[in-house]
């Protein structure tokens, strides 16, 4: 099995047709647990205005421009993608946003659900993209994070030609334009985002959860499932020493072992979890742990009521999910044309209500609510996060180099390697 | 000791094995159940209905409707059906290839035997990421594009390691002396292995290649790397199982494990009497 | 002769296994980072220092995976061989059944045990309210799990080549043990055991090995301080990706595992020494 790395795509993704006809049972468990998800965020999201994107589309350096001007229309896609982050029918398994997309533009989708996991997609693409081969998609989904970045370095990327994401500039959300790991969009256009929080079930522990202090009490040893991901691990620990992790230094991140070292050894930790702490929470073998905001949502669905998330005072982090060309792509002009097309409030509404991870088009808040009559989603701050979710929001630290990635590896692999 | 004497023992070594005999029978039966207890519990929630197409290990009322949409899951079928060729042909190319290696191993002393032994050795113990990685390099270097080809070669290439030690370890309990008195009786070496080697080694070459195939079917790491855009069973389920399978993935696998189990009782009942 | 017979099965090994592997192992001796490019600088003290930083996690992988082997083969032994001598026409079937277990994925047995061995579910839970074990056992995320989780894994894969073995052992013989007035016990010990050394020795090669070098387990049912040189690797690999690190480890993985295999057959094997052995 294994090793994964940053993310989970597992969002409360209810694929299931059924909501969108209104299906009772899931709908109120659904909101209850937005509800609940909104207690001390502050009120509704506020309206798109308020979050009026502001950036222009800059030009290709002549090089790109060459590029791109060779490329000539296809009627071809290949989206490589994670599992179950697009709408999907429950019975027929077919896509309607894919398939709207291919009625308006001509174009033919094949769209691969291939993704797991950042580390071994790239360990994958790598060597054949460093082989000077195509690996055979033209748009890939990556999280931003160390591979990402590496990606950039090893200009294994495709610049995108912003002329041609009107929708992108017009309607995208502030917090994903222009993003430290992408200054100025070079080479992606996020999918989804997505907040890492706290996740507890209120029967075990007891009490209500608020920070990350709480993860660790030592009242919950053995109890308290972490992250095996060293990103989000070291990130975890940098937020409750007060630490923001995209400013921390090399420092920060010894002090934050060390925390993480003695949380270890007073035994307050019962495992480095990948995904499956879900099941240790669902279980009941942890009470608390590091969780992503989707996978909660997705406990409740399957029955597992009890859970709760909560972003701790201390901020959560959050991260993005991020659409991206290949070098070799075979179709480049038919990802544009996609990429352009997700960001409109009625596809990328479309596509939010089954995904429920953060949306990258606030726009889309309203079309949901109007148009596709789900409440829950859209009035939902883990959806639609308010101003105050966004001051509370962290990114995770960029490195720069092959040197930082290792001392940021070596300094908190010791925690979960033991 | 009179006869009488003898008699008795002899009759009480019969009871005391006959003991033995019931006792281990049912240690084989507690032991199967051990084996097929997590099969138990993926049938059972192969009927769980559970919401929203995700396999919960929360119980929540008893249906079969992921039976009536067995196959719905397009990828995940045809990524099953890759597993089942990929498996066989695996299992039947390896085998044929391992068996005379066996043989030569197990039979003969001969200068290079230390160093296929290590390689032997080596194809078991290497780390699947290391294997996997390798492969990949050698195809690109190759330009082979990546495909059921590529993962064909790749898993006869590991499994041919594991089925030259099952069969090693039949023929070198085999009596020499069979062979001879063949050859003695004026058969040529290729009719003596027909006729007297292979059938004594059969159940090693089926014993391999039912190892050769339980490996096959399950493998993950060697085969993500060089799959391509290929989709086996264990690859898509491992991607899927951090958002949540399908239960279609339950429903297929029971699908196999009552085929095999067909199978089983098909060949109890048609067996020869093979009574040794 | 016996270079014609192995003959197609080194062709193949050799390309598509030994040329492969021996490159990717040349990566050991090679510094550099994916960015820059790698050069063979032949450093041999990255192995010291390699072994200086994961010797407990390579001790530890050598005990948790010899203590499974033993276990698996004290475990699948007794039905090996009442499968082989007592399993009539239904030898085969049974010895299916056996191996059906293996042919659903790995990810949906681990997925079951989890289920069935969490802190309060049909196993634990059970236990605990008839008071037969304190409300505070658990046995996901400990070093009783990964055993637990490899040896049930590795059960097939020794059922196999010791009923391949016990079935050709002649019932004559032991019989005549038997007239030789032996008990049962003493025809076990000193003629059926010893007879069976080479599927032993098969079984042993097959389980101890993948034990070892065994990640997934560890993975997914280990807690802290219960890491394998297999994690480490992967994780050298995928995450750090420190590829010359990852070679080293593998390297030294294999190296080990080769001596702890001699060392086998020269202790416990008769007849294996002869086979096994140069």
């Amino acid at each position: 099995m294994m090793s994964d790395q940053n993310k989970s795509k597992s969002g409360w993704r209810l694929d299931d047709p059924a909501l969108l006809r209104g299906l009772t049972q899931a709908r109120l468990s659904r909101r209850g647990f937005l509800e609940a998800g909104a207690l001390g965020l502050g009120a509704m999201a506020l309206p798109p205005a308020a979050f009026a994107a502001s950036a222009m589309p800059a030009k290709l350096d002549p090089k790109w421009q060459a590029y791109w001007d060779k490329q000539k229309p296809t009627k071809e896609l290949v989206f490589a993608n994670w599992p179950y982050y697009i709408d999907t029918d429950d019975k027929t398994g077919k896509h309607a946003s894919l398939e709207q997309f291919t009625k308006d533009t001509g174009i033919d989708i094949k769209y691969l659900e291939v993704i797991q996991d950042n580390a071994a997609f790239y360990a994958k693409i790598a060597p054949v993209l460093k082989a000077g081969q195509s690996i055979g998609n033209d748009i890939i989904v990556i999280t931003n994070g160390w591979q990402l970045t590496e990606l950039m370095m090893q200009d294994f990327l495709t610049q995108l030609w912003q002329e041609k994401l009107p929708n992108f500039f017009k309607n995208a959300s502030p917090s994903v334009i222009n993003p430290a790991y992408d200054p100025g969009n070079k080479y992606t256009v996020t999918w989804q985002s997505g907040l890492t929080g706290i996740a507890y079930n209120p029967k075990m522990t007891g009490r209500e959860i608020t920070s990350f202090d709480d993860l660790w009490d030592p009242k919950f040893a053995g109890h308290v499932g972490m992250m095996s991901d060293l990103t989000e691990l070291g990130s975890a620990a940098l937020l409750k020493l007060g630490i923001k992790p995209v400013h921390s230094t090399p420092d920060d991140w010894a002090k934050a072992a060390a925390i993480l070292e003695d949380q270890k050894n007073k035994g307050i930790v019962r495992q480095y979890y990948d995904q499956g702490y879900i099941k240790a929470l669902e279980n009941g073998d942890t009470w608390i742990s590091q969780a992503w905001s989707g996978d909660i949502f997705q406990a409740h669905a399957k029955g597992f009521t009890d859970l709760k998330f909560v972003v701790p005072k201390e901020g959560a982090m959050l991260w993005h999910d991020n659409m991206m060309i290949p070098k070799g792509a075979a179709n480049p002009l038919s990802a544009l044309t996609w990429m352009n097309y997700y960001y409109t409030p009625e596809m990328a509404g479309l596509i939010e209500d089954y995904d429920n991870y953060i949306c990258p088009v606030p726009s889309a808040q309203d079309y949901i609510l109007k148009q596709l009559k789900d409440p829950d989603v859209a009035n939902s701050p883990l959806v639609f996060p308010t101003k105050e979710m966004y001051a509370k929001a962290n990114d995770f630290y960029v490195f720069s180099s092959y040197d930082q990635n290792k001392k940021w590896s070596d300094t908190f692999s010791p925690i979960t390697q033991a | 000791m009179s006869a009488t004497a003898q008699i008795t023992t002899h009759a009480s070594f019969l009871r005391r094995i006959g003991l033995a005999w019931v006792l281990l029978g049912v240690y084989t039966a507690l032991f199967l159940i051990y084996t097929l207890v997590p099969i138990a519990v993926m049938i059972a929630f192969s009927f769980n209905n559970s919401p929203n197409g995700r396999v919960s290990l929360k119980w929540l009322g008893f249906t079969t409707r992921w039976y009536h949409n067995a196959f719905v899951v397009q990828d995940l079928t045809v990524a099953m059906w890759h597993s089942l060729l990929v498996a066989t042909v695996a299992m039947v190319v390896s085998v044929t290839l391992a068996t005379p290696m066996a043989l030569a191993l197990a039979r003969y002393r001969f200068k290079a035997k230390a160093v296929t032994d290590v390689v032997i050795f080596a194809d078991i113990a290497a780390p699947a990421v290391v294997v996997g990685a390798s492969l990949l390099s050698l195809f690109l270097t190759l330009n082979l594009p990546r495909g059921l080809f590529t993962i064909f070669i790749a898993h006869i290439a590991f499994d041919i390691a594991f089925a030259v030690v099952v069969i090693r370890a039949r023929v070198s309990v085999l009596d020499r002396a069979l062979d001879r008195a063949a050859a003695d009786l004026g058969a040529t070496p290729w009719v003596a292995f027909w006729t007297v080697t292979f059938p004594l080694i059969l159940p090693g070459i089926i014993g391999a290649g039912l190892l050769a195939f339980a490996l096959s079917i399950d493998d993950l790491i060697i085969t993500s790397f060089v799959a391509g855009q290929t989709l086996t069973f264990p690859l898509w389920v491992y991607g899927a199982v951090k958002t949540g399978i399908p239960p279609q993935v339950f429903v297929l696998s029971t699908f196999i494990f009552a085929g095999g189990v067909l199978i089983a009782l098909l060949n109890s009942g048609v067996a020869h009497r093979n009574q040794r | 002769m016996p270079y014609l017979l192995s003959l197609p099965s080194w062709l193949y090994l050799a390309v598509f296994f030994v040329v492969p592997l021996v490159a990717m192992l040349s990566m050991s001796l090679a510094t550099g980072n994916p960015l820059v490019g790698y050069a063979v600088t032949w450093h041999f003290v990255e192995f010291a220092k390699a072994v200086d930083q994961y010797w407990l996690q390579i001790v530890r992988s050598f005990w948790y995976g010899g203590l499974a082997t033993f276990l698996t083969l004290v475990l699948t032994y007794p039905v090996a061989y009442w499968i082989a001598f007592h399993g009539g026409r239904h030898k085969g079937s049974i010895l299916f059944l056996i191996l059906l277990p293996f042919f659903v994925s790995f990810v949906i047995r681990t997925l079951a045990w989890q289920f069935l061995l969490s802190d309060q579910g049909l196993i634990l839970g059970t236990l605990k309210s008839w008071g037969l074990l304190p409300q505070s056992t658990y046995l996901l995320s400990t070093s009783t799990a990964v055993i637990g989780g490899l040896v049930y894994n590795s059960v097939a894969y020794y059922v196999l080549p010791l009923y391949v073995a016990l079935e050709k052992i002649d019932r004559r013989v032991v019989r005549a043990a038997g007239d030789l007035y032996a008990s049962p016990a003493s025809a076990f010990w000193r003629v059926v055991l010893p007879l069976s050394a080479p599927g032993i020795f098969a079984g042993f090669l097959l389980v101890f090995v993948t034990n070892v070098g065994d990640f997934v387990n560890a993975a997914v049912l280990g807690g802290p301080g219960t890491s394998m040189i297999g994690n480490i690797i992967q994780y050298n690999f995928f995450n750090a990706q420190d590829y010359p690190m990852a070679a080293t480890l593998s390297s030294i993985l294999m190296f080990l595992l080769i001596i702890a295999i001699y060392f086998y057959a020269r202790v416990f094997g008769t007849e294996s020494i002869q086979d096994y052995a140069a």
